[in-house]
């Protein structure tokens, strides 16, 4: 038997404050930096380290010159102010070719057309990102391909709304035939009828009213797109349209129906298994075999539309992770509710489904926008590689090495850094679950 | 139980069939977990299945609901038999109300919210009237002052009430409780059979798996045994709790009374 003596407490003991040792800086340091021996020979080896960068990128910053026409005279300035043998680093290029990292070959005059584009982007995604914004907005989002297509290349803006009008073929056809044919059908016949008013009516339509109401502008081909509109315009055309197609691709790849999941699980596998150059070479010269003879495709949407499958297939499966962290419950919820499929898809599953893919997606969306690089392989002028190689063949520049890679990778970081603050901040917002 | 006397007034059973089940079988897999069930619920029964774990009950009834299929016999609710017809599957649903073990709130809309969805993508109704309706049931079930919160800040015992109103919402004629309490702290559990048990004498038809024998006593006009995916006993429950005829039933409330 052990020793005991009974007790009653007659007054509950009220919260205090925590000592004082447990609170401040030294404490911080001393549970954080020097809290062992192995910790502490980690914290001094990480200073040297970051002691020993500082001080050779450090001289070679300090050095910086920026009012230059040469490479030569940036080193020449560079030994007569630091002394022979100094290193520097001859930002002048960035000076005299910012131009071209941004817009590539676009016409010096036109260049207030791809900003203008770019500057009303922001407005366009505006209340896409951020839904406190009066959902009107969402008008000007809708029309803003048209117009930045319009804006970008130029030439008749009946080609672009004539094939807007298609998504209006889509919508009719649907909305006609869903009560009819469910949800799959009809979203089968949409795309049918929009493909052959995108064959048969684009054209004609396009050249009538043009004829009627005349609106052009200089319009710009192709291949004078560089830089980094080159890179925002596939980047951002492939994000936005590759997540819907993504949701699609998911839901597809559980669905009850053999076809639809067959074709989903294929076509995700198939594009996963191959390498995104493989993709884009096919962009560049197989895909012209697939289409009708005598349509003449232009590149770039080339090179969109297989991004954007490639993108589509990894979003799918980061979307069906997202599916599988659901509970069955809230399907079963939504079912005896009596939700139809799409509803509860829509109004349950979705949205809680995509809350816990975001890390997931927005990953995708970063890696897509730095693969949008890799169209130097079929031609197109990336900023990476296609325009510091174009920079270099200029006899001022050639010998730069550095400088052109750090100022495009500074530009790819702000926007993926962006990118993931974005995500961070949505992902606070959602988070209703309390845990 | 409940402290007040229950209000037997409006608990009339009337002769209108709710529920007919004829000769329902059901298999997962090889497994015949339901087998030839037999049973009519007429309007205004409040009725407690009871029976060991895997004895299929739960399975009964999410067959009335469809959440689970039956591969034999017929399943009439309403009037409206279920089958492959997604449209009778749907009005089988939109009139059965379901509350389920985990609860199965919406975690990412907030209560309100939770309770107004159905009503305004199933039945339509205008927004501004599915939220008053919604209010007057959080107020029935006592947590209208938790409307604007979400489901992952209330308890469980308010969370089971929110789900509760949830279904009453869609203006259900029949309630399924599948183990309304079972994943319920004991301190919470009165709060939830309380609930039930007002709504029992509203009048409302219910089906109800549970082990809360003090509930069966109180409220049930039937209580329903089940053993191996089949109906062992079923009896008025003085008669089901005081004298069981069959000696699976008698194990089976000596192993959960006898304690």
């Amino acid at each position: 038997m052990g020793e005991f003596t009974p007790f009653v407490r007659t007054e509950m003991l009220a919260p205090q404050a925590p000592p004082v040792s447990q609170r401040g800086a030294i404490r911080w340091l001393r549970e954080n930096l020097f809290s062992g021996p192995l910790n502490t020979v980690l914290t001094l080896l990480g200073l040297a380290a970051l002691l020993w960068v500082v001080s050779h990128l450090g001289p070679w910053l300090l050095h910086s010159v920026w009012n230059a026409n040469s490479l030569t005279e940036c080193r020449e300035i560079i030994a007569a102010t630091w002394g022979e043998g100094a290193s520097g680093a001859c930002w002048a290029m960035v000076r005299d070719r910012w131009h071209q990292y941004l817009f590539g070959f676009y016409p010096s005059p036109l260049y207030w057309r791809p900003t203008l584009a770019f500057a009303l982007l922001f407005v366009a995604i505006a209340p896409v990102l951020y839904s406190q914004l009066p959902r009107k907005l969402l008008l000007l989002t809708a029309v803003y391909p048209a117009l930045t297509f319009w804006l970008l290349w130029g030439g008749s803006i009946w080609v672009p709304v004539v094939a807007m009008m298609g998504f209006g073929v889509f919508a009719v056809v649907f909305r006609l035939a869903q009560p009819r044919f469910g949800v799959p059908v009809s979203a089968g016949l949409g795309a049918v009828a929009t493909s052959l008013w995108w064959m048969f009516a684009q054209a004609p339509v396009a050249a009538v009213l043009q004829s009627i109401a005349p609106v052009t502008l200089t319009s710009v081909d192709s291949d004078q797109f560089g830089g980094f509109l080159l890179s925002v315009v596939i980047g951002v055309t492939a994000i936005s349209a590759s997540l819907p197609m993504g949701i699609l691709l998911a839901l597809g790849r559980k669905s009850d129906m053999l076809l639809v999941r067959t074709l989903s699980v294929g076509f995700i596998e198939f594009i996963r298994g191959v390498p995104l150059i493989t993709l884009l070479f096919t962009a560049s010269l197989l895909l012209q075999y697939f289409l009708p003879p005598g349509s003449d495709f232009d590149i770039i949407l080339r090179v969109i539309i297989l991004v954007t499958f490639f993108a589509a297939a990894y979003i799918a499966e980061v979307i069906r992770g997202g599916l599988a962290a659901l509970p069955r419950g809230q399907y079963e919820a939504a079912d005896a509710l009596g939700l139809d499929y799409w509803q509860a898809q829509r109004l349950i599953i979705m949205p809680q489904a995509l809350k816990i893919s975001i890390p997931g997606i927005v990953s995708s969306f970063i890696g897509l926008f730095k693969d949008t690089t890799l169209v130097a392989f079929v031609g197109l002028n990336d900023p990476l590689k296609g325009i510091t190689q174009i920079v270099r063949a200029d006899i001022n520049w050639k010998g730069i090495y550095w400088e052109p890679y750090l100022f495009a990778g500074s530009i790819f970081f702000l926007i993926c850094f962006g990118m993931s603050r974005y995500s961070m901040w949505l992902e606070r917002k959602l988070k209703t679950d309390h845990r | 139980m409940a402290e007040h006397a229950i209000d037997r007034s409006k608990m009339k059973v009337s002769d209108e069939v709710a529920i007919q089940i004829t000769n329902m079988n059901k298999w997962y897999g090889q497994f015949h977990v339901l087998r030839d069930v037999n049973m009519t619920v007429q309007k205004g029964e409040r009725i407690v299945i009871c029976g060991p774990s895997g004895s299929g009950k739960s399975t009964l009834i999410r067959c009335i609901n469809r959440l689970e299929e039956h591969q034999s016999g017929q399943i009439l609710v309403d009037g409206t038999e279920l089958t492959n017809d997604l449209k009778n599957i749907d009005k089988v649903r939109s009139e059965v109300g379901m509350v389920f073990q985990h609860f199965n709130l919406f975690p990412h809309l907030t209560i309100l919210e939770n309770c107004t969805l159905a009503p305004i993508w199933v039945r339509k109704v205008p927004k501004k009237e599915a939220e008053e309706t919604a209010m007057h049931f959080l107020s029935k079930v006592k947590i209208p002052d938790q409307a604007h919160k979400y489901p992952g800040q209330l308890s469980g015992g308010q969370q089971q009430r929110v789900a509760i109103a949830r279904s009453l919402c869609m203006k259900p004629r029949i309630m399924l409780f599948d183990e309304p309490t079972s994943a319920l702290d004991p301190e919470m559990i009165k709060e939830v059979l309380d609930t039930m048990i007002s709504l029992a004498e509203e009048g409302m038809t219910m089906l109800c798996v549970t082990h809360e024998m003090g509930f069966a006593q109180a409220v049930a006009n039937r209580v329903i045994f089940m053993d191996k995916g089949q109906i062992v006993e079923q009896n008025e429950p003085r008669a089901f709790f005081n004298n069981p005829q069959s000696e699976r039933t008698k194990l089976f409330l000596s192993q959960i009374l006898g304690h």
